[in-house]
């Protein structure tokens, strides 16, 4: 048979003189490192064997030399290191990882985040929302300018929605929140578009309860107009 | 001790013959040898437990409706972040030492908006399906960031080449039997290199009620509890992934949230609804990451300098020691 250590084959032949002895029973040839040669070797040192038995050794030798080459030319490649896997480590990572999700409320942090931001006026103009500054004012003086108050939020109302779309839609009927953040978004977009083309003094209600007191006096026909105009666009892109 | 087994069966605690001095005969439940009667015992004596607790919240929840506003505050239930054991390396945010390792350390020429980030993002060996799909996704969210498949490159090779092309991060992902496990983040011009192990990595489409794409605007970046020093230059290396100055008109947040060394990854986007109101949505992928080292040099394996390792035996063996 042949054999291969250390990337050098041997022959190893078997006689049945030496059957006594069984430490010296298999006699060890080495081969040379040249496929010729090594297969001429092999054919001398079997030469009184069956014809069948060398047949079968110097494929056995093929083989051999394939794979050693094989080897040799997948060490100089990356190696994939194989890490085993811990399993208890992992149930308990798995675990950990679930609890930290549960303990990490994401949404609150990014929400309460994001309105930190917002106070702190990292936006800067692009939100308008002047009822906050108008919180702040009714808190500190008390029920007297109320209707003072009341007049300035509506005139500043009116330039908020001629600037801008976002006009805080206090009792909004929709329920469902995605369908109105859609609505938001491609409400947007067309406002934008239109807000382009046409001018200033149009002003566009978003939310379905109309504005408040006076204001609504002036706008109706006008706000009718648009609503019908936007609504059914926004109508099939929400659904 | 001797009436003790008996007792029990026929009467609960019943009081011992006065001529013992043992009082009371409190035998324990775990004494009964007969798995019946230890198990009912044992019930019993959970529910007399649980009766007597209620009896208790019941009488405190009077005395503070009695005592009205002066009673005592109610008593903070106790979490493992609150019981978090203190790290040393925690950060001050008025702490000069780190304010001045922070302008000088590889990350300031971005913080001062001298580069703009580039990103590569490529793979292990063969990537099948997910993790292709999965990079495509990230590469949506990162904004300047290219995909590029690595058919038996080896890293130390692609290194200079990126350097030379003036990427300024590259990003590896690891993938394991068809899904992603691992993400090796560098720094390019020799920064640091953090390696990561992934978990549960959710595409877009699995993620439930996601809205459209994320658009090409530039996102904000978000980044919650990032407290000693190991998690700021963390978290000061995923900053620096995404370009310095977002733009306000898309919308759009991407998140890391640290939580018990945990890194949720979320992208949103967002909408005022009103002052006090805000709401998001999700899109784009999102995935959990753990730090598992930092190394000081590009990406080496034999010869890189750690700067943190996870070593398993000495720092998972308590519960409330977290190190980012």
């Amino acid at each position: 048979t042949l054999l291969s250590s250390s990337g050098r084959c041997y022959l190893y032949m078997k006689t049945i003189e030496r059957a006594a002895f069984p430490r010296r029973l298999w006699e060890r040839v080495l081969l040379s490192r040249n496929y010729e040669k090594a297969l001429e070797e092999i054919d001398e040192n079997l030469i009184y064997w069956p014809r069948f038995i060398r047949h079968k050794c110097k494929q056995r030798f093929t083989k051999i030399t394939q794979y050693l080459i094989r080897i040799r030319k997948l060490t100089l490649k990356r190696q994939r290191k194989l890490v085993p896997l811990r399993r208890k480590i992992e149930r308990r990572e798995k675990r950990r990882e679930e609890k930290a999700l549960i303990a990490a409320q994401l949404d609150n942090a990014i929400e309460k985040e994001l309105l930190e931001r917002l106070k702190q006026d990292t936006y800067g103009d692009i939100y308008n929302f002047p009822i906050h500054a108008f919180d702040k004012a009714l808190q500190q003086q008390d029920t007297e300018s109320e209707s003072e108050s009341d007049a300035e939020k509506e005139d500043d109302e009116e330039e908020d929605t001629d600037r801008r779309e976002f006009v805080e839609a206090d009792d909004s009927d929709l329920s469902d929140f995605e369908d109105m953040d859609k609505l938001e978004t491609s409400e947007e977009e067309l406002e934008e578009e239109e807000e382009v083309e046409k001018k200033v003094s149009h002003s566009r209600s978003k939310g379905k309860t109309p504005l408040k007191g006076p204001a609504r006096s002036k706008r109706p026909y006008v706000k009718i107009e648009y609503e019908e105009e936007t609504e059914p666009a926004t109508k099939t892109k929400a659904t | 001790a001797g009436v003790g087994p008996q007792g029990s069966a026929t009467e609960h605690g019943a009081p011992p013959a006065p001529e013992r001095v043992l009082f009371p005969p409190t035998f324990s439940v775990s004494e009964i040898k007969n798995k019946q009667r230890r198990h009912f015992m044992f019930l019993r004596w959970k529910q007399q437990q649980r009766k007597e607790k209620l009896a208790a919240k019941k009488k405190r929840r009077k005395e503070r409706e009695a005592l009205g506003d002066k009673a005592p505050p109610k008593p903070i239930p106790k979490t493992i972040e609150n019981q978090r054991i203190y790290d040393e390396t925690t950060v001050d945010p008025n702490d000069e030492e780190v304010a001045f390792d922070e302008a000088t350390d590889e990350f300031a020429p971005y913080f001062n908006r001298q580069t703009v980030p580039k990103i590569l993002i490529t793979t292990s060996d063969r990537p099948r399906g997910r993790t292709v799909r999965f990079c495509e996704q990230l590469s949506t969210v990162i904004p300047n960031s290219h995909v590029y498949y690595r058919r038996g490159l080896a890293l130390k090779k692609i290194i200079p080449q990126c350097i030379a092309r003036d990427f300024t991060d590259l990003i590896v992902i690891n993938e394991d039997r068809k899904i992603p496990n691992g993400l090796v983040l560098s720094h390019l011009p020799e920064g640091p290199t953090a390696h990561f192990r992934m978990s549960s990595v959710r595409l877009r489409k699995e993620i439930k009620r996601t809205g459209k794409e994320p658009t090409e605007h530039i996102p904000e970046v978000i980044l919650n509890n990032f407290t000693t020093r190991l998690g700021h230059s963390v978290g000061r290396m995923l900053a620096s992934l995404f370009p310095h100055d977002p733009q306000f008109i898309g919308r759009q947040v991407a998140t890391f949230h640290n939580q018990r060394d945990y890194i949720f990854f979320r992208f949103h986007r967002y909408i005022f609804k009103s002052e006090k109101k805000v709401g998001i949505q999700e899109l784009g992928p999102r995935f959990t990451l753990k730090l598992r080292s930092l190394q000081k040099g590009t990406f080496d394996s034999m010869f890189g300098e750690y700067e943190w390792i996870h070593k398993r035996r000495e720092m998972d063996t308590s519960r409330r020691k977290f190190h980012l």
